[in-house]
Order: structure tokens, then sequence, then C-alpha cells
């Protein structure tokens, strides 16, 4: 079971094989053995996990159940949740009860699915390696020395090492994306408004997009199927009719199941940067991909280097502004001592944020004040457009585009936590993604050195996220990468 | 040096609530006066992940605005985020409007004075813009501490520019006035300036006639017309005295003290604010269609610009007369029934009676009552009444007062007819039979000799006293045109 | 371009975080890294490119005027740090 994909415990669940307390259960129980290794969840939610299961399991008796009715599955803890700790990886949140719940948890509550927990991420979503928690870093299962990736580090983790099967995350330069490459699993990010941001904890509200982590595609399809749709409180959802992601992977696999598929292999994602191991991984997976009828062109994003200065402009203005409501009065974090309000917002705010929050909003800070917006903010979006403009072109001549989605598998915990620069050049190849808005995926592709994953980034034109998932699914059927496990998930 | 070497600069930023049932961004309700914090919704308090949705309804009025104002509606404009740290700001940002704001330019003409110095002006619009609003700090002492109301973060407001066109304080006031009016009369604000729902901020600065603009010093939170005159005088003389007592002014932000009438630097606005606008990455572009202006333009009541022209153009009224009459909204809605119901045509002598009557005895009765014209005791339709018997000489002016003094007091019931009712019950009918008029003269004559031999001695003083016994003598119903004449034939016979 | 001490000071307390010296002299030397990374940008000549706020070019929804939200005062204030009568207290503040 532990293994099993959404369909395997959708039909155990219908089948009266396995109930979804069961199903439930083994999965707390797992996260209760392996977690403290791991360090994926902030917090576990058993109580209301079982409660919730025994709810799907009413809705299973009573024939009331929809596609994820039953499953388990996790939150990445920038989703506010009713009654449950909502901390966002901060000091700031630590005691945090969110009073509602985001859309995307209304959504999977009411779609039936049962959380166990909220999973471990870089403090407000800023950084790419999951260190940035304040609740310790989560470690990859793949080598609890290293790095998970971040920010979705806990959930990436978590679905990696089975703890639950699939698991939500956000994407604001590659937060689902570089983690699923790094441990190994599959993490989408559609397209820009497709899934609701209320409640959603805000780090750049232009750059961030939730996403979705699963074993697999086909698991990654089933949870953004239930995630993605129009919400009205959400001014940037967009008004589309529902999407059934899994729509296109039932179709029985052929010979050539991607005859007519043209990828696009920009030259500067094959460039010097990426390391050897990972691009040996990559040809791999591309040659594959040949093989089941595919065809490879060269395109170019010709401003692509300019994508990291960009999004470091852009993404910290968003975020000071953004955390500026954390300020001690309503919730959160309220210093001890201090001897007026401006004392006291400066006290509360210095001690419930962490380093690299403080770094951005100070940052974000310089970038919006007087005398700087033009020379940096303005700038910034303007480059945003020539970055946007060179995906269009470039899909223009191909369906979709690949390249890897990190230029190494994980690193070792502590080796750039001091160095923000090398952090931040980590997320080269998917922050022009959310710069452009478009839908990105990553799947795995292969191993590097040390038996580390390594991912491929597939990414397509606005709301083609079924043609990524059934491309990846295509992959998938033909490959084992996906069903590798590592050995403490054994 | 004196006051007349200055020129006074003023501009006003005015902010109008609008009155829509909810919030700008937030579903919340914005009625006056919940307990504090009740209508404070997740948006509003700002939790972390939520988000704003644009209220459609304040969209209209400020679009109504533009159109009243003769103003650019923009086809797209921006929210953006200005950014600053106050516990009534929950969010640690305002969203407002910077670099592309929903209305722009647009004028307003204002009469300033009375009787024969009064004049109009025209002042300029920059824009006005629509924002949210913040919530209150209530300085009541909680073991030293504030406390923090969010009830009123997040009602709209139009932030309502003007260009710095005022000369005077008594200027700044006829525009404010004027732009109160002109809010109230297009149904975007209740106007309510004791609820804060019309506030004033007025940027002042002094300079030599001709020369440079002086530097500014804005005066924040004006929420009186009274404070309003009283604030810019004081910061006026104060400029005038700081600058020839060799000082500079530094721009700044101050209150007025209505306490001492004096203003004062607000602390909290010390160091230099650097709002860091930049565009709202959680609202996208406000585009409006020009169906919607146009749909806005045909619903659009008759302005008070054009009532005004219309009142002097069809009826003949002085300027002045429609100028008062269309001040507000409720006095010219009230003298727009009482021509209808008077039935008052063009050329006739109704509409300027009905002006008199509104402006005169029942504004003053109103005055004394202390009551709003809206909930006169005295309909339109009543008081049209009462003007028609005076227009068709049943009853003389003088009776009139009597009349309605009778109808404010409620008699004569609640229909239309109520002062045909008072004149008969209380026989106030004018007499116009001259044989009844001439016997009632003989006898005056008779009785008055030293007057009539003033009279015929050439003093015209002694007519009036002759006039004003016959009236007595008549009850004051005697027709007062038509006792002028026989007393004349007959003096003169 | 290289940010003085004065300047991250001055910028901290812009966003309300305090900074002791000794932090304010760390912080520079990482800014003045990640400003390194950003300068990149002003080689670029983007006269006369659009700004993009939004992956997506559309307009504005908006929503019907009414007032649906319930008084969820209690529950909003549990989570509080400090509240009295329904308000939020703060330190006084001084207008």
């Amino acid at each position: 079971m532990i293994n099993a994909s959404l369909t395997e415990l959708r039909a155990a669940l219908d089948a009266g094989k396995i109930s979804s307390v069961e199903l439930a259960t083994l999965f707390l129980d797992r996260i209760e053995r392996l977690d403290p290794s791991l360090n994926a969840f902030i917090t576990v939610d058993r109580d209301g996990a079982l409660e919730a299961a025994r709810a799907a399991d009413a809705r299973l008796a009573a024939g009331d159940a929809g596609p994820l009715t039953g499953i388990p599955l996790a939150h990445k803890d920038v989703f506010c949740t009713e009654g449950v700790l909502t901390t966002c990886g901060s000091k700031m949140l630590a005691n945090f009860v969110s009073p509602y719940d985001a859309h995307v948890v209304s959504l999977l509550k009411a779609a039936g699915a049962v959380s166990l927990g909220k999973t471990n991420m870089d403090e407000f979503a800023m950084g790419s390696s999951n260190e940035n928690s304040h609740f310790g870093p989560a470690k990859n299962p793949w080598d609890t020395t290293r790095i998970p990736g971040g920010s979705s580090g806990g959930s990436a983790a978590a679905v990696a090492a089975r703890l639950v099967p699939i698991a939500t995350g956000t994407d604001t330069g590659g937060s689902v994306r570089q983690p699923a490459a790094l441990t190994g699993v599959t993490g989408i990010k559609p397209t820009y408004g497709v899934v609701s941001r209320y409640g959603m904890i805000a780090y750049a509200s232009s750059l961030d997009q939730g996403g979705a982590f699963g074993a697999s595609a086909a698991d990654c399809a089933q949870l953004l199927t239930a995630m993605a749709g129009f919400d009205p409180r959400d001014s940037t959802s967009l008004e589309r009719p529902a999407e059934d992601y899994s729509r296109e992977l039932a179709a029985p696999a052929a010979g050539r199941p991607l005859a007519g598929l043209r990828i696009g292999l920009p030259k500067e994602f094959f460039g010097a940067g990426m390391a050897d191991d990972v691009r040996a991984a990559v040809e791999a997976a591309l040659d594959e991909y040949r093989a089941l009828g595919a065809t490879t062109v060269d395109v170019s994003l010709p401003n692509a280097q300019l994508a990291i200065p960009a999004y470091y402009v852009i993404a910290p203005a968003e975020a000071s502004s953004n955390l500026s409501r954390f300020d001690g009065v309503r919730y959160g974090h309220r210093a001890a001592e201090y001897r007026d309000l401006a004392e006291m917002y400066s006290k509360s705010r210095a001690e419930g944020f962490g380093a690299e929050v403080k770094r951005r909003i100070l940052v974000g800070t310089y970038v919006l004040s007087h005398g700087y917006y033009d020379a940096y903010y303005l700038q910034a979006q303007k480059l945003r457009r020539l970055i946007a403009q060179d995906f269009q072109a470039a899909l223009a001549g191909c369906d979709i585009i690949a390249g890897p989605t990190s230029p190494t598998t994980a690193w070792a915990i502590g080796e750039k936590s001091d160095d923000p620069v090398q952090m931040y050049l980590s997320d080269i190849y998917t922050i022009a993604v959310n710069l452009a808005g478009l839908p990105g995926l990553s799947h795995p592709c292969g191993f590097g050195a040390g038996e580390l994953p390594v991912g491929l980034q597939l990414v397509g034109d606005y709301f083609s996220e079924a043609r990524l998932l059934n491309a990846a699914h295509r992959f998938q059927q033909a490959s084992d990468w996906h069903l590798r496990r590592p050995a403490i998930a054994a | 040096m004196s006051r007349n070497d200055w020129e006074v600069v003023i501009g006003l930023e005015v902010h109008a609530q609008l009155n829509t049932a909810s919030k700008i961004f937030s579903a919340a309700s914005t009625a006056f006066g919940a307990e504090p914090n009740a209508q404070a919704s997740a948006v509003d308090i700002a939790l972390p992940g939520v988000l704003p949705v644009l209220n459609g309804g304040a969209v209209e009025r400020a679009i109504r605005f533009g159109v009243a104002i003769g103003a650019t509606v923009a086809s797209k404009s921006v929210f953006a985020r200005k950014n600053y740290f106050y516990p009534d700001l929950p969010k640690g940002y305002q969203i407002s409007q910077f670099e592309l704001p929903v209305v722009q330019g647009g004028a307003i003409t204002i009469r300033v004075g009375d009787g024969d110095k009064a004049y109009e002006k025209t002042v300029q619009l920059t824009r006005a813009h629509l924002e949210e609003d913040a919530g209150k700090s209530l300085h009541e002492d909680f073991h030293g501490m504030s406390g923090i109301d969010l009830n009123r973060a997040g009602t709209p407001l139009l932030e309502i520019v003007s260009e710095p066109d005022m000369r005077s304080s008594a200027e700044a006031v006829a525009y404010a006035r004027a732009l109160h009016a002109l809010v109230r009369w297009i149904d975007i604000c209740d106007g309510n300036m004791q609820e804060g729902s019309f506030r004033c901020d007025a940027n002042v600065s002094v300079r030599r006639p001709g020369g440079p603009l002086g530097t500014r010093r804005e005066i924040k939170n004006l929420n009186s017309f009274r404070f309003l005159q009283q604030a810019i005088d004081f910061e006026v003389q104060w400029q005038i005295d700081t600058i020839e007592d060799g000082g500079r002014i530094q721009q700044a932000t101050v209150l007025f003290d209505p306490d001492t009438g004096e203003t004062r630097m607000m602390r909290s606005k010390e160091d230099a604010h650097d709002y860091r606008y930049f565009p709202d990455p959680d609202l996208l572009p406000l585009v409006i269609s020009p169906e919607w202006i146009a749909r806005v333009r045909s619903e659009m009541p008759e302005l008070p610009g054009a009532m005004k022209a219309r009142l002097v153009a069809e009826y003949g009224l002085s300027a002045y007369d429609a100028a008062s009459l269309t001040a507000s909204k409720e006095v010219a809605a009230y003298y727009q029934a009482m021509l209808t119901a008077a039935d008052a045509k063009p050329g006739s002598q109704l509409p300027k009676l009905c002006a008199n009557w509104t402006m005169g005895e029942l504004a003053a009765q109103l005055n004394r009552a202390e009551c709003d014209i809206a909930d006169s005791p005295v309909a339109p339709a009543q008081l049209a009444g009462l003007v028609q018997r005076i227009a068709d000489g049943t009853i003389s002016n003088n009776i009139a007062r009597k009349v309605f003094a009778a109808l404010w007091n409620g008699e004569g019931g609640t229909g239309a007819d109520a002062a045909d009712r008072i004149i008969a019950a209380q026989g106030l009918r004018q007499t116009n039979d001259s044989g009844a008029i001439e016997s009632i003269i003989d006898e005056v004559l008779a009785a008055n000799q030293k007057s009539v031999d003033e009279f015929r001695a050439g003093k015209d003083k002694a007519f009036n006293a002759l006039v004003g016994q016959v009236m007595k003598a008549s009850r004051g119903k005697a027709n007062p045109a038509q006792v002028n004449e026989m007393l004349k034939r007959k003096l003169e016979a | 371009m290289s940010l003085s001490t004065e300047q991250v000071r001055r910028i901290a307390t812009l966003a309300r975080i305090e900074l002791s010296a000794a932090e304010a002299e760390a912080t520079r030397g990482k800014l003045n890294g990640i400003f390194g990374l950003i300068e990149q940008m002003q080689a670029v000549d983007t006269t006369g490119v659009e700004p993009m706020s939004h992956p997506q070019d559309v307009a504005q929804r908006l929503r019907p005027d009414v007032a649906t939200e319930p008084d969820r005062r209690d529950a909003f204030q549990r989570i509080a740090p400090q509240t009295e009568a329904g308000l939020y207290l703060v330190p006084k503040v001084i207008e």
C-alpha cells in the first residue's frame, strides 16, 4: 500500500480492501517512525486525520466517494488550515492557528482527502534548501545529510519517503520543481492563476502558484485536478472551465506514444554550470523521449540569464510589502519587551523573521524606495516581459521545452547556507518559468553521483498542464526512475 | 508688511467615503457604529493569505463622480500599494491608486461670498482615485496602551485632489462645500462629517504675488467647514509671521487643534515617509468600458450647475437665488417638487414666489427648529398650495405668514390643500370687494384728518400710514394693491 | 553599486526590523553580494519595453456590492497578542 499509486489506492478503498482510517493510520505510523530523521513535517495532525478518515469511510460506505476521498495527503505549511497550526516555517507564526482554510485546503477537504499534517518549508517559502525553516531543515530521504531542496522541501521529502502519497506545495521560483528533482519525485507548477492563492501565505504575489507532488505524473494530475479551479476570492484566479488533467493519460500506450511531440532544448539550459552527472541523466532521458517518438529542436531563451537578477528584485519587492502585515498587532509573534510602538514593531519583526527573510525584506524595501524604483523594480518588470516573450518565441517552434530542473543534485546541508548568492543560482533553470507565468513540471530522470536523483524539467505554453503531464506519464510508462525508492522508505 | 503683501495658495485633498454596502476589497459591512472589530473580516484584518477583490459598487461611484465633474474616466487604472507601518493599517500598506488614477482632471465651479461681493470661480481638479480607509486608533487609556478598531479599515474612499487654485480660506470653504453638495447630490457619499464620511486635508502655502510657489504644509483631517476655515486662517498667518520673522517654512504635515485654534506638527509623520508605491500584484488593472461610462452618464440626475443655469434661463431667477436653491440636493429637490406641485409656469410669478418662500420663511423656520429640509413638517406640495393663494390674490404675503405658521403646526391636515383649509377655517381670504374697501377707506380718512393734511402738504410718508390704517381696519384681509389704488384716487380727487 | 552601513540602517528602519550594529555590518556584506547579482540587469537596454506586472493580460474582476461577511471577531481575536473590549491593544499611538 505504501508504494501504491493513487489509482491503486482508489481501487483498494473502493473495493473495501482497506479503509480510509487504516490507510491514514498506516501513513501516520510511518511518519511517526521515519519523520524524526527526515523532519519533513512541522505538524502531524493525527486526530484531525483520523476524523477526516472516518468521514471518508462514511462517504465510501454511502457510495459518495470522489477520486480523492480517503486518500491521505499533506499540505505545505504555507496553506492556512482552520484549527491547525499554520507556521509558514517561521517563528513569526510559530503559534498561529489559522481561523480559516485556504481555498486549496477547502477543495481537498470537500473532495474527502485526508490531511495528515503540515510539511516543513523554508521560512515564508524563501529558500532553495529548506534550511531556512525555523523548525530545522528537512532532510533528503536519499541521503539525510543532504538538503531536499526548497522551499517545499518537506512535501517533497514526505512524498519521496512515502510518508504520504501526495502533497501540496507552492512554487514561486522553483519551489515545487527543484525539490521534486532533488528528492526523485514528480512535481508540477501550473500556469499562474490556475490554483487559487487564497489562503496561501504570500511570498511574491505575482509569482506564487500552488502545485502538486506525487510519485508519478499520473498522481500529480489527480491532485492538481482537485486543487485547480476558479476562485472568486483571488483576483488573479483565472475564470476557466474546470479541467481534468488526467484526461490524456488514459489512452493506451502505443509503441511511439509521443510521435509528433516537438521538444525544444534551450541552449542556455545546456551550457556551463550544469553538473556532468546531471547532464548525463538529462541527455539519457531525452534519448528516451526520442525513442518514444518525440523530436527535439534547438531553441533559445536569450534573456534567460537575466531571470535570476529580475526575480531577486521582483520577489523581494513584493515580499517586503506582503510581509508588512506581520507586525505583532493582530496575530503572530510580539516581542516580550519594548519601550514604545516603534520598538514593538522592529523587535517583533527582528525576532520573528529569520536571516534570509530579513535579507529579502531589506532588498525589497531598498529596490522600491524613493529614487531606486525605476532602476530596479521597473527595469526588472521590463526584463520580465522580455523573458516571457522569449518563451513565446521558443514555443512557436516546439510543443514543450525540456532541460534540467536543477544544475546539480542535492547538496550537503550547510554547504551553501551562508552564501545567499550561490543558493540563488541553484534556481537558474526554474525561475524564468515563474516570471513568464508558464506551467512547469519536474520528473525523475535518473541518478547522479552518490545515487542522488536527477530531475528533468518540462515547460509548456499557458494552460498546457495536461500536455506536460501526459508527456511525463508516457516517459514514466516506459521507465522506472519514478518507482525507485530511497533506502529509508523501504 | 501686512497680509495683503502675500498671496495664499491652497489645494484641497478630500476623502469622501463612498456609500457602498460593503467594503472596497471585502464583503464586510460598512455600516457606521458597530461594536469594535465586529465588521473587520479576515481581509480587513489582513490575516496571512487573504486577498482583495474589488467592489464594483465603489467603481460605479467613482465613474459617477468623474462624469459629474467632466473629468476623464480612465479606461485603465491601476491599484498600487502605499507602504507604511501604522497600527490602524493592518496590511502595512494601503491599497490606493498612484500613477494611473480612475478619474483624471475635471472642474467644479464655486460661488464665493455674499451679495455684491459674490463671485464665481472654477477650481480645476487634478484627479480622484479609489483607495481603502484605515481603521481607528482609540486613544482612551487601556493601561497606557491604545486600542485599535478595524471596522473602518477597507471602507471605500474617493480621494479628490484639487489643483492649488484657491486663494483664500473662503474659497477653500466654498470649494469644499460645493464638493460636499455634489457628492451627496450624485449619491456617492452620505457627507456625514461628524462620522468622518467627508474629510479635508488642506495644502497651504504663501508667496509674494507673482512669485514662485512657497513651501507647503499639509493640514490633515479637517472634519468641519468651520475648522477648515479656522485652520487655514491660522496656518496662513503662522506662515507669514514665520517668514517675516526671517524663518523658513519646512514641508510638514500638521494637525489642527480646535480647542486652541492652532496647527501643530504630527509626531508620527516626523520621519519623512518613503511610501514605496508599486502596483499591487494581488489586483489586476481596472478596466472601465465606454459602455459603462455611457450607462452612468445616461442615469445621471440633473447636476447642480445645470439646474442652476436652467432656473436662471427658464424661470428668470437671479444667479444668487439659483445658486442658493441648488446648494444642496435636498433644497433643490424641495424646490423642484414645489414648482411641480404649484404648476409654476415660466413667465408667471410662481417660480420666484416658490424660491422666496423656500429660502425665506421655510429656511428660517427650519433653522430655528434645527430641522433638515428633508424632514420639513411642511411638505413641498403644501407650501406650493400656499404660494398659489398668494399668486392668485386670495391672501396677502402677510396673511400667508400666518397660514405658514399654521401649516408648520400641522393645521389643515396633511394634504396639498392644507393652506386652503386654514384660510377657510380662519376666514383669512383677502377682501377684493371694492364697496367694502371703500367704506373702510372713508372711515379711516375721516378719523385721520391730520395724515390727510400732511399728505396733501407733500409728505409721502403719510400715505403709508393711511394704508396701514386701512389694512389694520380690514384685519389684513383687504387686497393691498386695491387699497393703494383706491386710496390714491380718493386723496388726489 | 555598494550599500553603506547607513543605507542598510535606513532601509531596516523603513522595514521596521531592528538591526544591531554588528548585524547591520554583516547584513551589508550579504546585501552587497545580492546586489552584485542584481546589477547584471542594468546592462540591458529596455527602452520601449512595457513593464510586466502580471503573467496574464486580464482585467480586474469586480465583486457585487453586497455585505455578506459574518462577525468572526471572537475567532480572530483568539489568536491576537493582546485585546480588550474587542480592541487590539498596542503601545500608545501618538499622532
